[in-house]
């Protein structure tokens, strides 16, 4: 099995570091269940055989020769995909939480929608468009970020810490040049905001981990949520950017509570 | 103000002054970051040296023993380069950054441009050109062995 193929334009890139149990099982769970997707495995400087596992289920591999933390791992994901010419990425993470299967459903609602650059997965709306709770341990965080961030973006954001989200090519050339560090995924939804870019997001499913540790232990969670905090606070402040030339406006360029 | 404490003061920033500029000569410190250390090491020196100056500047801010005065100032030189140094490892931290993206970026075209030129010569080799899909890779193997 080979995973190079010219004539698609999708790619799915998988952050992993030191996820040698579940990287190969994410990389064929793709080829089986999304098999006009490319896979590539961004291995972010691990120290267990991430990378040859990978290699071996048939993924390209960036190997960062240290580790970036998730957001330069998946900034090369963008870049690389930027470089080869693909129409669309997805992130899939390591961890085997995102189902593969799920990428349609990312895919067909981008499709529905053309006016949308990104399609963000959440776990936290269901197809009718209600909400339901977070698991309790992590709800305060995300509930916060999700509280903010709507207000922030004048729009419903219910999983702003979903990574498993859709990318047109405008939002890959943006976050190729600027991708936050260290946890990405809720800056850059302000930065979408602040680019003029339009994200949506859709009910999808996601599991348990698979297996290794989540980059986000219980004591790592007070600084991450501090660090976000001021990211965001200071994000509101930046400068703005100026619109892409050709690019639709569809989001109000103005930020404030 | 004691006559040993300006002693030990001028003493204290010319030291500072001539390490600071053997540092440059030897090029240990590029004179890039080197600026700011020599602002600050003549900026003081000059305070040490001129006594009135100091006094004024002491009175100027509401600081009783005019020393402390001088020891107010290289505190804020001291800030203010530290917030210099954090700046510029944050920069060297996102050029690293982009370092290390590229590398690896680079890493892999050369292993797939490799992996195609044998592919190339195992298939003028045999004659009969295999398809992609038929190449077995070797499992796990590194790319420094394979070679």
């Amino acid at each position: 099995m080979t995973s190079v193929r010219p004539d698609s334009s999708h790619l799915a890139v998988v952050p992993a570091y030191n996820e040698a149990a579940t990287v190969g099982d994410v990389v064929r769970r793709i080829h089986a269940d999304a098999p006009e997707w490319d896979v590539v495995v961004v291995d972010d400087g691990s120290t267990d055989a991430t990378a040859e596992i990978a290699h071996a289920a048939g993924a390209r591999v960036l190997r960062l020769p240290f580790n970036l933390g998730i957001g330069g791992a998946v900034q090369a994901g963008f870049v690389f995909a930027l470089e080869q010419g693909y129409d669309y990425v997805a992130q899939v993470d390591g961890d085997g939480q995102h189902d593969p299967a799920e990428l349609d459903k990312l895919i067909a609602h981008m499709q529905a929608n053309p006016s949308l650059d990104v399609v963000c997965g959440s776990r936290f709306i269901r197809d009718n468009g209600h909400r339901y709770p977070a698991p309790i341990s992590r709800r305060t965080g995300i509930h916060i970020f999700a509280f903010l961030l709507s207000r922030f973006v004048r729009q419903p954001i219910s999983d702003p810490t979903s990574g498993f989200r859709l990318y047109n090519r405008r939002a890959i050339r943006l976050f190729a040049k600027d991708y936050p560090h260290d946890y990405p995924e809720v800056e850059a939804i302000l930065m979408l905001h602040h680019h003029r870019l339009s994200m949506e997001e859709i009910p999808v499913r996601m599991f348990a981990r698979g297996g290794g540790v989540s980059s986000i232990s219980s004591g790592k969670s007070a600084y991450y949520m501090i660090k976000v905090l001021l990211a965001l606070f200071v994000g509101l402040f930046r400068r703005r950017p100026l619109p892409e030339p050709g690019g639709g406006a569809p989001v109000a360029a103005e930020t404030g509570i | 103000m004691d006559n040993r404490i300006q002693l030990v003061a001028i003493i204290g920033a010319a030291g500072l002054l001539l390490f600071v500029l053997e540092l440059v000569r030897r090029r240990r410190l590029l004179e890039r970051y080197a600026l700011l250390w020599l602002l600050s090491a003549l900026v003081l020196l000059g305070l040490a040296a001129w006594r009135d100056g100091l006094e004024r500047l002491a009175n100027a801010v509401g600081i009783a023993y005019p020393p402390n005065a001088l020891f107010f100032v290289a505190f804020a030189f001291v800030l203010i380069l530290l917030l210099h140094f954090s700046a510029a490892v944050s920069r060297l931290a996102d050029q690293s950054k982009v370092l290390a993206q590229r590398v690896a970026l680079l890493e892999e075209r050369l292993d797939e441009a490799e992996r195609r030129a044998r592919e190339a010569d195992a298939s003028t080799d045999e004659g009969a050109p295999l398809a992609r899909e038929d190449v077995i890779e070797p499992v796990g193997a590194r790319r420094a062995s394979d070679r």
